[in-house]
């Protein structure tokens, strides 16, 4: 039985301890990017302290260390992620754009000519379209893409149209503006049903419910360490094995070969092949105990807290701003995580955010590079509050009392 | 920190409520010339009326933060009926005064003073500066201007 306490979760990450404008820190920004715990700065502190050295190269005593240390980091995340084949299936890069790129340039470029189709969807993260337009440009692909619902979930009414004859779905495991989840095992059934694979952007579900890549089905997924409470510059690129070693390498340079002469190279096998030049060692570290640390809390109990805080979220801006601060997204909490994105009646969202920042509320106004769904529902930006397993109802209190101020001063 | 009311002055607000200069110019002989702030949808259109060496007239449409449509707004104002070389020199005053520089950002964060009479109106966006991501909002308008007006001469 787990005992799951928010409030121990704040006591644990040293960014709470600190006051903005002589306010107590009111975080509703998880979505950008997470607070991470002491566990994740302590690790990685300990890391630099005690065992730092380059990784798979010296043979004395930290540099084996080290290795340990971030080859330990990618078994952590193979188990995390439930992936079948383990850790040789694990790649780390910089972040989920990287991945996506990575998918783009080396699995995507080395078998797409002109006419192949990628299904994304109109919720994506610019991080999975702009790499698939690359690649119609160099490559003459085809980029095709599931309309959002006035429900603010995915239109499945034309999929079957839509996925003919397409070789990759690419979709977000939980849009960045709307909160909303996708169900990924019956969209990797869609996409494998019609010869498709199917690739998850996970950065916004990995931290906020369980991923299962084998239950589901998925055969590619990206996630970014930031945003599961662990360090920046650090992100993770899973395929499954027999998809992975069909795949070239797509940055080249040092750690990435097997041989180089003075008329040519030759690959490393396995995840090193992806992993050119001197990886993120203490951010893996730091994604390590980050790992550990959402395991502790139970991912499962994180996603219902999430959902509890959001539906109180809900109840509370209906009624108190009665339609003056609209929630675009879905109203319900079914297949729904922890964001809020909110159009605020006469004021702008840079504005919204920069008043709600002189009440120690942290939002984050903009298009969210999602600006094919802004445009969808005639939008140039929101403001948006997301939640984390710190956060709290007091969190909401902070936000309704800014949004109160913002109105008021606008008016 | 700077408190929230140096970056809202009244007069800032007032502009963002009651835009001045709003609306369309015929094209020609007016010149057209959109901006765009990338990073939060702010979106400017300027139509220019240059006869001469004078800017006649100007008419503005768009749609963003208030910081952005008030300097428009208050940009228009400032601007319009005057020279190119008074034009010119008053985005360069404006440039100046939106520009972080070391010793401003010193210790304590106080602005050096800086002589804004000479801008009138435009003085009470002095502020935000103080506010280093909004400087880009408080920008877009002039940055535009200053497009337009290049693109004109080469017409």
């Amino acid at each position: 039985m787990t005992s799951f306490s928010p409030a121990r979760v704040r006591a644990d990450v040293p960014l709470f301890h600190r006051l903005v404008h002589g306010r107590p820190l009111t975080y509703l920004d998880s979505a950008s990017s997470t607070l991470p715990p002491r566990a994740v700065i302590e690790a990685m502190d300990r890391y630099y302290e005690r065992h730092h050295a380059n990784v798979h190269r010296g043979v004395y005593l930290t540099a084996e260390e080290a290795t340990a240390d971030y080859e330990g980091a990618r078994a952590a995340v193979a188990r995390f992620i439930n992936a079948p084949g383990g850790a040789e299936e694990v790649v780390f890069t910089k972040n989920t754009t990287e991945s996506f790129n990575l998918l783009a340039r080396s699995w995507g470029a080395s078998r797409f000519g002109p006419g192949d189709v990628v299904v994304v969807t109109e919720m994506e993260h610019h991080a999975n379209v702009v790499p698939w337009f690359q690649l119609r440009d160099s490559h003459g692909i085809e980029v095709r893409f599931i309309p959002v619902g006035d429900d603010f979930r995915l239109d499945l009414t034309d999929v079957d149209r839509r996925l003919e004859g397409a070789k990759l779905l690419s979709v977000t495991g939980m849009s960045n503006v709307l909160g909303t989840r996708n169900d990924l095992a019956a969209l990797a059934r869609l996409a494998h049903d019609h010869g498709a694979l199917l690739a998850v952007d996970g950065a916004q579900s990995v931290a906020h419910g369980s991923t299962d890549v084998a239950r589901d089905g998925i055969d590619f997924l990206a996630f970014s360490g930031h945003k599961m409470l662990g360090p920046t510059g650090i992100g993770v690129f899973w395929a499954r094995r027999s998809l992975l070693e069909t795949m070239p390498p797509f940055l080249g340079g040092g750690g990435m070969i097997a041989d180089v002469r003075t008329d040519g190279f030759t690959p490393a096998n396995g995840v090193a092949r992806f992993e050119a030049g001197t990886p993120p060692i203490a951010e893996a570290v730091g994604l390590h105990a980050a790992v550990r640390y959402l395991e502790g809390l139970g991912p499962d109990v994180v996603e219902a807290h999430e959902r509890e805080l959001t539906r109180d979220a809900l109840e509370r801006l209906e009624c108190t701003f009665a339609g003056r601060v609209r929630v675009i997204g879905p109203r319900d909490v079914v297949d729904r995580g922890g964001v809020l994105s909110l159009d605020v009646e006469g004021v702008h969202p840079h504005d919204v955010a920069q008043v709600l920042d002189q009440h120690g509320v942290c939002v984050r106004p903009g298009h969210h590079c999602a600006k094919p769904l802004m445009r969808r529902f005639g939008l140039a930006a929101t403001a948006r509050a997301s939640f984390g397993p710190y956060s709290l109802p007091r969190d909401t209190d902070a936000l309704i009392e800014g949004l109160g101020h913002a109105l008021a001063l606008f008016a | 920190m700077a408190p929230l009311d140096d970056l809202y002055r009244e007069i800032i607000l007032d502009h963002y409520r009651t835009p001045r200069n709003r609306g369309e110019l015929a094209t020609p002989p007016a010149h057209r010339v959109e901006g765009f702030n990338p990073l939060c949808g702010d979106e400017i259109t300027l139509y220019l009326e240059l006869v001469d060496d004078r800017l006649v007239d100007i008419k503005m449409t768009g749609r963003g933060c208030s910081i952005s449509q008030a300097s428009a707004s208050l940009m228009g104002a400032a601007v319009r009926g005057k020279t190119l070389a008074e034009v010119r020199a008053a985005l360069e005053r404006f440039r100046q005064l939106m520009t972080v520089t070391e010793t401003r950002l010193g210790e304590g964060g106080e602005p050096e003073p800086l002589d804004v009479r000479s801008l009138g109106e435009l003085a009470a966006l002095a502020g935000v500066v103080k506010f280093p991501v909004r400087i880009k909002c408080a920008l877009l308008a002039w940055t535009t201007l200053a497009q337009g007006l290049d693109e004109a001469r080469a017409d």
